[in-house]
């Protein structure tokens, strides 16, 4: 029975199973064939033996890991820069979207939303290329004009270690506010106009009205990318803390991902690809628990989810 | 006409009656995203004007907002500089080669994901779902490519994230609802099989959704980096964005590349300049591009927001 509906479906969508083809060959090469690769994190890797041969030695590499002296900080950075950074883009994009809602002026709008857009597309590269040139002490905007109001050139921001997290969260909200805000705007187009009339007639200032009608109405909306948020805590941008990083904010820029850079590939000190892999694991397995985590705790408390 | 202003007298009272409080949250409103929207500007007027400024300005720190000692001798020089170029041309081909391969697979794939009729539909959602909330990570990737001998060939800037599954997502979204699903049924009736209704019907249909992941793909290859700083280190293949981290965030111009040697001499005195004019010649496309292509990219955000 169920071999013969196999065949209706086959002699009927047997060309969509085709177009299938090359799409699923790819993933399962680069996405699974990466994921059992992960294997290695439990070998101690050859050069003979590559992923599938190497000898199993079991959890040595993640107990390393864990009793390493770099862990505490490894994870701790990573941590407090994804949270810092997850908090400034949920609640500036929603608050900039609410305000920008409010006005009345359209051309206002459409004008001022293009150019909050425009850093979107600016790569990583020169986004930290500009940074280092506007902060500058000497050259750079900031430094002139704090040489300008205080007489003195200030000193180094990217030497100083307590100026990187800033820098470089507040740099992403600068190039992604807007960017962020376009979804909440969109959402904020489908509130009800008499939700708001009968509001108005019920006395409510317009300030009132943005808490009761208009955050109410996209709080689904901020929910999936909360979720969505909290799914990229444990990925955060190995790209930018690698441009960012010097020596002198090292203790605050290496994060996990750019530690597995620096034992496995980086080439610098001994590689050990079986170590960073064991650290890339361990990455991977805090990220896909927070991600259940948040989904499942989502689903209680708003049923709202993403899966 | 009477009519109409009729039916609704209390939006015009209720306009009129704008309470003073909502008056004063109107400018303060207007105040604040002008303030932020000059943020935004001010960096880059700057950024700008020191490109077209001579090095002597931008040395001392004397340029705000306006060119001091406007001069094109910046723009001349890098026209100069090799690597640049080389990058250029490097990264019109991964974003023009890369982004037809994206679409395709991408194309192919959504399409029969959106059929509700296609048995195996779930199963394969799910399949292409997983990788978003785990991976192997990079160590497995790069062992991988380098024992299928990508590392340091054209493939290199090609291969990696060939098929994007939110762009997917989107794309299958975007079939799922804007073509109506008797227009198969139909098509199916008459004998049309699945291949050819995807060519003659869906492709047409998708013109939208097919210029908003274009864009999407060609922005990530233009702007990444990443990819080529893992597989890539023979410089004839670098894309833009690696020379440009050289020279902007390591500072090393490499004077030899100069195609005269007077060139060279002047490069040292300008480093600092040049980097102002390499951040406008390598996002001004970007840029310019944008403002008229804005609708669809917003389109694309608004669409990926229906739950996927």
């Amino acid at each position: 029975m169920k071999a013969k509906r196999i065949r209706v479906a086959w002699k009927r969508d047997w060309q969509l199973y085709l177009f299938m083809l090359l799409p699923v060959a790819y993933i399962v090469i680069f996405a699974y064939v990466p994921m059992a690769g992960l294997q290695l994190a439990f070998r101690k890797y050859t050069a003979q033996g590559g992923i599938w041969g190497s000898p199993w030695i079991g959890l040595d590499n993640l107990i390393k890991f864990v009793n390493s002296y770099q862990f505490e900080r490894v994870v701790s950075n990573t941590f407090i820069l994804s949270f810092y950074g997850l908090t400034c883009m949920q609640v500036i994009p929603i608050c900039f979207a609410l305000i920008i809602n409010a006005i009345e002026k359209p051309r206002f709008k459409k004008v001022t939303q293009t150019i909050v857009n425009l850093p979107h597309f600016i790569s990583i590269v020169v986004l930290v290329g500009m940074l280092m040139q506007v902060f500058n002490s000497r050259t750079g905007i900031y430094g002139v004009l704090y040489e300008h109001f205080t007489g003195q050139y200030p000193t180094d921001l990217f030497g100083k270690l307590g100026a990187f997290r800033h820098l470089y969260i507040w740099s992403t909200v600068w190039q992604n506010f807007g960017w962020q805000s376009i979804i909440y705007i969109a959402a904020l187009a489908g509130v009800d106009t008499e939700q708001h009339e009968a509001a108005q007639i019920d006395g409510a200032s317009r300030v009132q009205r943005i808490w009761h009608v208009d955050l109410p109405h996209i709080q689904p909306t901020i929910m999936i990318l909360l979720i969505m948020g909290i799914g990229r805590i444990m990925s955060v941008g190995f790209e930018k803390a690698y441009l960012m990083q010097n020596s002198l904010n090292l203790k605050h820029s290496e994060l996990i991902s750019t530690y597995v850079y620096r034992i496995g590939l980086s080439g610098i000190g001994r590689t050990d690809f079986s170590y960073a892999t064991a650290i890339g694991l361990f990455n991977a397995l805090i990220n896909l628990v927070l991600i259940l985590g948040a989904n499942v705790l989502s689903r209680r408390l708003t049923e709202t989810s993403l899966f | 006409m009477t009519n109409m202003t009729n039916a609704f007298p209390r939006r015009k009272t209720g306009a009129h009656r704008a309470s003073r409080g909502d008056r004063t949250f109107q400018w303060v409103a207007i105040g604040i995203v002008s303030l932020l929207t000059l943020l935004i500007l001010l960096p880059m007027i700057n950024v700008v004007s020191a490109s077209f400024s001579s090095s002597s300005a931008v040395n001392a720190g004397r340029v705000l907002l306006l060119p001091v000692d406007a001069t094109l001798n910046n723009y001349m020089t890098i026209l100069n500089y090799k690597s640049v170029w080389l990058g250029y041309r490097n990264t019109v081909f991964y974003t023009v080669v890369g982004t037809f391969i994206n679409v395709v697979l991408t194309m192919i794939c959504a399409y029969p994901l959106a059929q509700k009729s296609f048995s195996g539909r779930k199963f394969l959602s799910i399949l292409f779902f997983i990788p978003l909330i785990f991976n192997g990570g990079m160590i497995p990737n790069y062992i991988l490519m380098r024992d299928l001998k990508i590392i340091n060939t054209l493939w290199a800037g090609l291969i990696p994230g060939a098929i994007n599954v939110f762009n997917m997502i989107v794309a299958r979204t975007f079939i799922q609802t804007s073509i109506p699903e008797t227009m198969a049924e139909a098509a199916r009736i008459d004998g049309c099989s699945p291949a050819r209704y995807f060519f003659s019907f869906v492709l047409p249909l998708s013109k939208t959704i097919i210029a908003v992941i274009s864009m999407y793909y060609a922005v990530s290859h233009w702007n990444d980096y990443f990819t080529a700083f893992l597989y890539i280190n023979k410089r004839s293949l670098y894309p833009l964005q690696l020379f440009l981290r050289e020279i902007l965030v390591n500072s090393q111009f490499d004077s030899s590349v100069m195609s005269d040697p007077e060139a060279a001499r002047q490069l040292q005195g300008l480093a600092e300049t040049l980097k102002y004019v390499i951040i406008v010649v390598s996002t001004l496309p970007l840029m310019c591009i944008y403002p008229f292509v804005q609708k669809y990219f917003v389109k694309g955000v608004m669409i990926g927001s229906v739950k996927g």
